[in-house]
């Protein structure tokens, strides 16, 4: 979706504010928002820049550098970490060479450390693009991200 | 419907297969389509429905197939499993015997009904009474169940004004961690002047280890979607939101569905049942922001503004969303409207204590047995949910701590187990019930450290409007780093009680408010173990990497390998089949060596202090 279409879709009404944010951050293939689409909100919103800036780093979905088209979000709670979810970290970075925070030469996957995701029950558990994995292990993980290749 | 063969009067068998997200990950639509598949070729379809369903709360012995009316439960199927399954469910089957039965924690026992299962038989589950029985993407199911039956009953049978005094009646009090009675906030609403007024859920569950609140909008939405209908009526709002958070795409979807079917059934929109009420329900997502959570901060974010907390009063029943009076409450608090509607204020205050009526529920998780969500009457015990419900820790090891209401909460020890479960028992005794996360640990968490994990993350989710929260909150994770670190002296304990306190009286918000609450609960129960940090520069648990080194035995290396392939430091050394050695220098103790070498040798162990001592 190009970011008129993503306008299209919601009143220009200020509690679209976020939704807008999201729909414009999905339909980047780099799952970020650049500075021409703040300008946009703004106008389209007819609020200020520098609010629409203040709300894009409030939140932490949000951000204004380029990732990978799948983000990879490792639960670091405590209840993932009792069940060792930071190791997954390094298995990551065996699979993808990828630490926390950096993206993969091809623009696929960055890697994000989360609070927790809700699924403590099959802890560890991950997130990739909108789905959520529990029970992760070092072989499953192969085999989530394969599905995403 | 009932079929008869043979003289005999059979009820027709449906199998129930979760689709919660515990146990889609433990591969339940495989489970699924097998099982149909196996139906269909035993020429059974017409005798056994599948159905999917939401989460059945069990979510760690996923995945779960459930067979009514006998109320067998099968458990950690797997697609092995499937014809076995599919045989027993023909007239002339019988219930599986052995494999995907659950096994009693305790007894290691086979059980083959879920009400004998004790998980399930301790438990008053009624909010949850649908979770896990109705399939949450077809509004049919739910109406099966009676539902919307009480949005008849407030429309047609009830005031506004009865509505409330019903609520009132019934001691509901709120479910998103304060315990605030519900019907002060709901005459306050109803008594504000004007006609736009709003209603809004509370769906941001950010506590760490508290999943309840999604686990009821996934498998019952429209329960919540009912209160929040109802609760419209009695305040006169003709707007709700249900303000969810992104990390819960799975929950949307189905409230988007709830929404959309409960709309074209009349139940939300213009002129609802044909009365002259008027109520619609929009989803709002969040964005990552932990505070949103509270109410003025929430109300923030659905203006479109940085969701940061204000001052109250006002409160939003005076003055809410774009100023207007407007009702918050949490998912549970709605989920709770349909019973006292239904069943009455007083059938409510039956359940619980004298102060707090209804049921708790909670996310059990951690060092448990069984963990899951739990619905229990107010005022049972500690013991009773961690023992009797969770089959206690596993391993047989020894009870630590107990966390409840995550980073406002805090850690209770096995002396207080007997502490019944109410909001009031657990304010007394310095935790929360918070939203409803209790996270059981054993000896191997080390109770400083989890306490410096809640003062960190409340360093990440301040908003930075208030000093005490921003820069207090920043000062006592310095000094519990230093601790942790073994670089603590006994005067810093003095002074994170003194920060905490102060951060609690000099905060903004809630946030604030209670952050310092996980440290002053363990330096209240555990201060021994600060002590010995500091003084000893002892991790009793052998968590803290400053205080512990690995070392390989000798005598039980095999020179395998592994652990020099898992290093990602490099720091063990060795030829394949000779007897390895960690260089200390490089070592970064991240533990991985530790839990690959496998335990048949056994020769990497966890030791106290920061270096291996020389003799
Ligand atoms: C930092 C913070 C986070 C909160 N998070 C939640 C939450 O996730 N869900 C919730 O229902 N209430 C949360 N609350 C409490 C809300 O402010 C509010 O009291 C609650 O939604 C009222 O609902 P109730 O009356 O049903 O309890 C939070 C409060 C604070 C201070
Ligand atoms: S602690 Fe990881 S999902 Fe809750």
């Amino acid at each position: 979706m190009n970011r008129s279409e993503v306008l299209e879709r919601f009143n220009p009404q200020k509690d679209n504010l976020l939704g807008i944010l999201h729909g414009l951050q999905n339909g980047n293939p780099n799952n970020y928002l650049t500075e021409s689409d703040l300008k946009a909100v703004a106008e389209y919103l007819n609020i200020t820049f520098s609010h629409v800036f203040g709300v894009v780093t409030y939140y932490t979905m949000f951000s204004l550098k380029q990732r990978g088209k799948y983000i990879i979000r490792i639960c670091n709670s405590p209840v993932c970490n009792m069940k060792r979810s930071l190791s997954l970290a390094d298995e990551i970075r065996d699979l993808l060479g990828i630490g926390v925070g950096e993206t993969t030469g091809d623009m696929l996957f960055t890697l994000e450390y989360t609070e927790c995701l809700g699924r403590c029950d099959v802890a560890p558990s991950i997130m990739v693009a909108e789905d959520v994995y529990g029970n992760v292990t070092r072989k499953s993980l192969a085999s989530i991200i394969k599905k995403y290749k | 419907m009932k079929i008869r063969r043979g003289g005999i009067r059979m009820s027709n068998k449906t199998c129930l297969i979760c689709q919660g997200t515990g146990c889609v990950s433990a591969g339940s639509r495989e489970i699924h389509a097998s099982l149909e598949k196996e139906i269909e070729q035993l020429g059974l379809s017409k005798d056994v429905k599948v159905k999917r369903t939401g989460c059945h709360g069990f979510c760690e012995q996923g995945p779960l197939v459930v067979v009514e009316p006998e109320g067998l439960f099968y458990a950690g199927v797997k697609v092995d499993d499937v014809p076995d399954i599919a045989r027993s469910l023909s007239p002339q089957g019988e219930p599986l015997e052995e494999k995907p039965l659950y096994h009693d924690s305790a007894t290691g026992n086979p059980i083959t009904h879920y009400h004998d299962i004790s998980f399930y038989n301790k438990q008053q589950r009624t909010v949850l009474q649908n979770c896990g029985n109705i399939d949450p993407e077809e509004i049919g199911d739910y109406l099966a169940t009676g539902g919307y039956q009480s949005l008849r009953k407030a429309l047609f049978e009830m005031s506004p004004g009865q509505i409330v005094d019903e609520v009132k009646r019934s001691g509901l009090r709120g479910l998103g961690g304060a315990g605030f009675p519900t019907w002060i906030k709901w005459e306050a609403c109803q008594r504000a002047p004007g006609d736009e007024k709003y209603v809004i859920c509370n769906a941001d569950e950010g506590d760490p280890g508290a999943f309840q609140d999604r686990s009821i909008l996934e498998g019952d939405p429209h329960s919540v979607l009912k209160g929040m209908i109802i609760a419209g009526y009695a305040i006169g709002a003709r707007k709700g939101y249900v303000y969810v958070r992104a990390e819960y795409p799975l929950a949307i979807k189905r409230l988007e569905i709830a929404i959309d079917q409960a709309r074209k059934k009349g139940f939300i929109g213009k002129s609802i049942l044909d009365s002259n009420f008027s109520f619609d329900i929009e989803i709002f997502q969040g964005a990552g922001a932990f505070v949103c959570g509270e109410e003025t901060a929430l109300l923030a974010s659905i203006e479109g503004k940085r969701g940061m907390p204000r001052p109250r009063p006002p409160f939003p029943a005076q003055s809410g969303l774009w100023g207007k009076p407007t009702l918050i409450s949490n998912v549970k608090t709605y989920a709770n409207i349909r019973w006292i509607v239904n069943k009455g204020a007083d059938w409510f205050a039956g359940i619980g204590t004298e102060g707090c009526k209804g049921t708790a529920i909670f996310s059990l998780t951690g060092k448990i047995a069984n963990s899951g969500i739990v619905e229990v009457p107010m005022g049972i015990t500690l013991r009773e949910i961690i023992y009797g419900i969770g089959g206690g820790i596993p391993g047989g090891k020894p009870f630590k701590a107990v966390q409840t209401g995550g980073p406002s909460g805090g850690c209770l020890p096995a002396e207080l187990l007997d502490t019944p479960v109410d909001f009031d028992s657990l304010k007394a005794a310095g935790s929360m019930m918070g939203s409803g996360g209790m996270v059981v640990v054993d000896e191997d968490t080390c109770i400083v450290d989890l306490a410096r994990y809640f003062v960190d993350f409340a360093t990440k989710e301040s908003c930075g409007e208030c000093a005490p929260c921003r820069l207090g909150t920043n000062q006592m994770l310095d000094i519990l780093n230093d601790i942790v670190e073994g670089k603590g002296e006994m005067e810093d304990i003095d002074i994170l009680e003194s920060l905490g306190m102060g951060i609690k009286k000099g905060s903004l918000c809630g946030l604030g408010q209670t952050a310092p609450n996980p440290v002053l609960t363990t330096l209240k129960y555990f201060r021994e173990e600060y002590e010995e940090h500091i003084i000893e520069k002892k991790c009793r648990a052998k968590v803290c990497k400053d205080l512990i080194h690995f070392i390989i035995m000798p005598d039980r290396c095999t020179g395998c390998h592994i652990c020099t392939k898992v290093c990602p430091v490099n720091a063990i050394s060795g030829d394949p089949k000779q007897i390895h050695e960690i260089d200390q220098e490089l070592c970064i103790k991240c533990g991985l060596c530790f839990e690959k070498c496998p335990p048949k040798f056994g020769a990497i162990e966890k030791n106290y202090g920061s270096k291996v001592m020389e003799d």
